[in-house]
């Protein structure tokens, strides 16, 4: 009842090797299908986002053993050479394959750290599996418990709640004023890389309607029909400034775009309703004396990137909690992992203890002509009795006693030691 | 007399006000609805205690500094907690709470007001007093909210965004929730003060001229400009803001000033 986790992510693969590991859904059942056929694995998940692909198992033997097995399947299934991959490759067993997985999907393994994205991609990888039959008790325990981490990191500390990319920062800003902006409008100078980020964080926040100004009225249309959005014509300031409640501007420009008196006038025209502008041009797009008008707020790149730097600092500083809760869990999923090994265990020597008890004494009570088939039998009930008391007692105890579970950490040592010849309980 | 009830609102208002201000450091939502929690289990503890005085009195009890203070803390938490629920905005808690922890504290620390048994008033009289005492509970909720935008505002304005500042209602929610209580203040005030003129009608001992007529006059102008102006282009947002601000100056300014030294009928409301 070992755990194997096989994989690769943004820290130890470039984009190159990353991309031929992914895997589609189809891929990924193919995968668990053909590692459970091939019993190399007996329960098996495939997690594959953009910046992670990673193959956790139960294997029928020491998960040491079948390690290699898996990165050959690799190898073969995605037509890498075995080369390339390994040096790749990272093989994490038990406690270090719970541990991984629950940093995962705390957020903590992520290129962004605290990112919300993977605690979905976890659930849906799960659900995936599930539903196919390629989990069994023990990947069902450990990705329940991975959900579990997740949930708890991001409501307990503060890990993902701040934006970490510009664009995200100054929509969050807007909401600082605004509130919710699903029923708010949107302006947007420029169609290009840094708009159409912007476009689609208003979009995921729910804006209700969106507008584009372009010198190109042809990208402006591009960006406006990818978002539902309108067209607005260049430099029609007094119309296009009079309904939206956040400006973005991302223009090339060597001049402000937005001068004080342009905004001044449309201020007058929305009888003073707040103003949220977002300037990410370099040079600025908006004139800074505008942010002197009276409920007007602007936010260059600058301002933005301040903000996304102290909530880097601000999530990071959160990580030991964040580990915390990690820890916890993985205390606790190792602590059910060892109670049913050992009980397991326990039930296995018991077994072998019967067998051995037999050809014992068929060769003790061979010498012995004078003791008559009662006596035999006698002797026989005593031993299985003495065998039953001195297991008795530590099976009852395992199973009622936490604390003494939790203290027995290493289960395969006892088995080697109890059960020489490996038997699997 | 009995301190049950004074202790365990008072234990529940502190509680309520450290789980707010948890709330408002970490943003858990349990913390949250727990400080919404203890703060209802205070207001229902509160309630009996102020029960308990009323029948000594066989009225509301407003006849001394005590109760009068002690029912102001009352009706602040209750629109607190109604504009809560209303708004669904727990953050403004940590910066309520310690408002009605002190009155609620200052009525029982304040001396004891050996009053004659009040006449009988009637009902006119204690809802006259009741709902004026509401009123002014909602401006003091608007002065709180006020102040709470001016500062969110500033900041928001200045760049220097701490980690408060993520936590805050947005500014548009403060304004409208800000609005809110003062309509409660306004429908109470003109309520109670023309519950107050009909029972003064049926006296002839008291006067028509106390000065206290003209301030709550005052008050309710203002107020209602207050709402009025919210609303308009060269006032919406801050300036608004700093109007509530002073129009609650007023009101302390005719709690203390014109109930001390000026008001003949009006000592403790």
């Amino acid at each position: 009842m070992e755990i194997v986790l096989v994989g690769l992510n943004h820290r130890t693969a470039p984009v190159e090797v990353r991309e031929k590991v992914s895997f589609t859904a189809e891929q990924a059942q193919r995968a668990s299908e053909e590692l459970r056929a091939r019993g190399i694995l007996e329960e098996t998940l495939v997690l594959s986002t953009c910046n992670r692909s990673e193959v956790y198992g139960v294997p029928p033997e020491s998960s040491h053993e079948c390690a290699p097995g898996l990165s050959i399947f690799l190898s073969e299934f995605h037509s890498v050479r075995p080369d390339i991959l390994s040096v790749s490759l990272y093989h994490h067993y038990d406690r270090e394959a719970v541990k991984h997985l629950f940093r995962v999907a705390a957020g903590l393994d992520s290129m962004l750290l605290g990112e919300a994205e993977i605690l979905g991609q976890v659930r849906e990888a799960y659900r995936f599996a599930h539903e196919r039959g390629a989990t069994g008790p023990v990947l069902n325990r450990l990705f329940q418990g991975a959900l579990e981490v997740g949930k708890r990191v991001r409501t307990e500390t503060e890990l993902g709640t701040r934006p970490m990319s510009v664009a995200a920062a100054g929509v969050k800003l807007a909401e600082r004023i605004f509130g919710k902006l699903n029923e708010r409008k949107a302006l947007v100078l420029g169609a290009g890389t840094i708009s159409e980020q912007v476009v689609s964080q208003l979009r995921d926040r729910g804006i209700a309607q969106l507008q584009v100004m372009n010198r190109s009225r042809d990208r402006a249309e591009e960006l406006a029909k990818q978002f539902s959005g309108k067209v607005v014509d260049w430099g029609e300031w007094d119309t296009a400034l009079q309904s939206p409640d956040v400006v973005v501007s991302s223009v090339s420009a060597d001049e402000p775009v937005l001068r004080r008196d342009i905004v001044e006038r449309a201020m007058a025209a929305r009888g003073n309703r707040a103003l949220f502008l977002m300037d990410l041009g370099v040079p600025r797009n908006i004139d800074p004396r505008v942010a002197e008008l009276y409920n007007v707020y602007v936010y260059d790149t600058d301002d933005l990137s301040d903000i996304v730097q102290q909530n880097r600092n601000a999530r990071a500083s959160e990580v030991p909690r964040a580990q915390g809760i990690v820890d916890e869990h993985v205390t606790k999923f190792l602590s059910w992992q060892a109670s049913v090994e050992l009980v397991g265990l326990v039930d296995a020597l018991r077994k072998k203890m019967r067998e051995e008890r037999a050809s014992f004494i068929r060769s003790r009570l061979e010498p012995m002509k004078h003791l008559t088939e009662t006596d035999r039998a006698q002797v026989e009930k005593l031993m299985d009795e003495m065998l039953e008391k001195l297991l008795l007692e530590p099976a009852e105890r395992l199973r009622g006693e936490k604390e003494l579970r939790r203290k027995i950490q290493n289960v395969e040592a006892l088995r080697d030691l109890f059960l020489s010849n490996r038997e699997k309980p | 007399m009995n301190h049950l009830f004074p202790i365990l609102t008072a234990l529940a208002y502190l509680l309520s006000f450290v789980l707010y201000v948890r709330f408002l450091g970490t943003g858990k939502k349990l913390t949250g609805r727990l400080g919404t929690l203890v703060l209802g289990l205070g207001l229902v503890s509160h309630y009996f205690a102020l029960l308990e005085r009323s029948r000594g009195l066989h009225t509301v009890p407003y006849h001394d500094l005590y109760g009068s203070m002690s029912l102001f803390g009352w009706l602040l938490a209750l629109t607190y907690l109604g504009l809560e629920l209303y708004h669904r905005q727990r953050s403004v808690g940590a910066f309520v709470m310690p408002f009605i922890l002190v009155f609620f504290l200052a009525a029982h620390l304040a001396p004891a007001d050996r009053l004659s048994p009040p006449a009988a008033h009637g009902a006119t009289f204690a809802f006259h007093v009741t709902l004026s005492i509401l009123a002014y509970a909602g401006f003091a909720l608007s002065f709180v909210l006020s102040l709470i935008f001016l500062g969110e505002e500033r900041l928001l304005r200045s760049h220097k965004l701490g980690n408060m500042v993520w936590r805050l209602p947005p500014l548009e929610l403060l304004e409208r929730m800000s609005k809110s209580s003062v309509l409660v203040g306004l429908v109470s005030i003109a309520i109670g003060t023309a519950l107050g003129f009909v029972w003064v009608d049926r006296l002839s001992e008291y006067s028509f001229y106390d000065p206290k007529y003209v301030v709550t006059l005052l008050v309710l102008l203002l107020y209602a400009a207050y709402l009025r102006l919210a609303g308009t282009a060269a006032w919406r947002g801050a300036r608004a803001s700093r109007l509530c601000v002073f129009n609650f100056l007023i009101v302390v300014l005719s709690f203390t000033v014109v109930n001390l030294y000026l008001s003949q009928s009006h000592r403790y409301f």
